[in-house]
């Protein structure tokens, strides 16, 4: 299984069945495909659906049936399209239980920069501010570096799109908790050591005296 | 009263200076065929309020091109080029902001509340220069409402009263914005009369419409 696929799976257990949640696009949207057996878990669509499914076949995209991303996709059945004010209502009034987004940044204190790079092409923050200001709960799901480089830090750099918003990390490498004393390694991928888990981290981990090894399956 | 129009007629209540509010997320629910007429419309330092300014393939770009808008409140802008232009010409001609508090915002507008707090942005560069209050144990940024002069919406279906049946994801900005505006024309895929829309799938009240066009048949 590729890094994307394993730390989507590993998101995906952390859901539980009558959970609303809110994917977002690339690594987060494959977290869909590993909700386990017998787990119901509703998809928010913050452009207007609850209950997003899967994408369109090609030939049978219906033009009034998009994702956030503007992808056709399906809805499953009993689903339902909300204007746009309703949707984030959804999300501002606390009813997503989960937010699953990527990251630029992660810092120690839960800050996330997930928006824009200084200097880069400017794009815009779409629904992610309002999606991590007030989702029961913000996991970031996401490689643990970039090009080599540290995305846990311990203060992002970039601007924010949330301050002490993040509780979860999941990476290929493990899974980290943010608390209030500081991101504390929980779980540890197979195949790598907490030296590695640290020298890939721009903050200082407290490892658990319970770290156990990320089971997947 | 006929609220039948041509884009022509309807589009000529935008004068210079306007706020104009268009409906639409990406590529869905955008007034197409409104927009298309409105490329070579003469009124100039306009502000254009609308989700993410389209894609590639819709008539937003095509509106941005000749800089009539001298303002753009919108929340992202990735998919159109003219509008990164724009932005780095005159950086001061892009407000972004976060999708809920840009709903909300013209939800007020039509609602007649004139601000409200959201904890959305709290500790981030959209709470520059905005009042910070407690409630409970949490932060909130104060909010503007925002109304506009005239509303460019899209329907499925519209009776000749403006009643709106609107579809799905491309139902999107579109009711609020029918709500927020002083002057609204309404694109239509197909007008029909009154009474032929079941008042219950009725999606914006015709009460808030002042114009209807209905956008061409696609050969």
């Amino acid at each position: 299984m590729d890094n994307k696929n394993f730390i989507a799976k590993r998101v995906a257990l952390l859901l539980k069945d009558g959970d609303v949640v809110n994917l977002g696009i690339g690594l987060p949207q494959l977290v869909a495909n590993h909700i386990p057996e017998g787990v119901n878990v509703t998809v928010h669509a913050e452009n207007g659906i609850v209950g997003a499914a899967g994408a369109a076949k090609p030939g049978e995209e219906d033009p009034y049936v998009f994702d956030a991303g503007g992808s056709y996709i399906t809805v499953v059945p009993g689903a339902k399209f909300l204007i746009s004010s309703d949707s984030f209502a959804l999300i501002r009034g606390g009813h997503v239980d989960a937010t699953i987004l990527g990251a630029l940044q992660v810092d120690e204190k839960g800050n996330l920069a997930n928006w824009t790079v200084p200097g880069k092409r400017l794009t815009g923050m779409g629904g992610a501010m309002d999606l991590v200001a007030s989702a029961k709960q913000v996991i970031c799901a996401m490689e643990h570096t970039a090009k080599g480089n540290p995305k846990i830090l311990k203060e992002c750099t970039f601007p924010l799109t949330g301050a002490g918003v993040v509780d979860l990390i999941v990476t290929e490498m493990g899974l980290i908790r943010v608390t209030d004393q500081g991101l504390v390694l929980e779980e540890i991928a197979p195949n790598y050591t907490v030296e590695q888990v640290q020298a890939a981290t721009g903050a200082e981990l407290i490892i658990s005296p319970d770290l156990i090894v990320m089971d997947i399956e | 009263m006929n609220k039948l129009t041509t884009a022509r007629d309807a589009l000529a209540h935008i004068k210079d200076g306007d706020i104009v509010m268009v409906g639409g997320f990406l590529q869905g629910g955008s007034p197409e065929y409104l927009l298309e007429q409105f490329i070579d419309h003469p009124a100039r330092h306009l502000t254009i309020v609308n989700n993410d300014m389209g894609t590639p393939n819709t008539n937003m770009v095509r509106v941005l091109e000749n800089r009539r808008a001298d303002k753009l409140i919108c929340t992202y802008i990735a998919q159109n080029a003219v509008a990164q232009e724009m932005y780095k010409e005159n950086p001061g001609c892009l407000e972004l902001n976060p999708q809920g508090t840009l709903t909300e915002r013209i939800r007020c507008g039509g609602a007649g509340i004139p601000a409200f707090y959201t904890p959305t942005g709290v500790g981030t560069v959209i709470a520059e220069g905005k009042e910070v209050r407690r409630f409970g144990d949490k932060e909130y940024l104060m909010e503007l409402a925002l109304r506009g002069n005239v509303g460019l919406i899209h329907a499925a279906v519209v009776d000749e009263f403006g009643n709106c049946f609107m579809k799905g994801s491309a139902k999107n900005y579109n009711p609020i914005i029918a709500t927020a505006c002083d002057y609204v024309i309404v694109e239509a895929d197909e007008v029909v009369p009154v009474g032929a829309i079941d008042s219950e799938l009725i999606t914006v009240s015709g009460i808030f419409i002042d114009a209807i066009v209905t956008r061409p048949k696609e050969d």
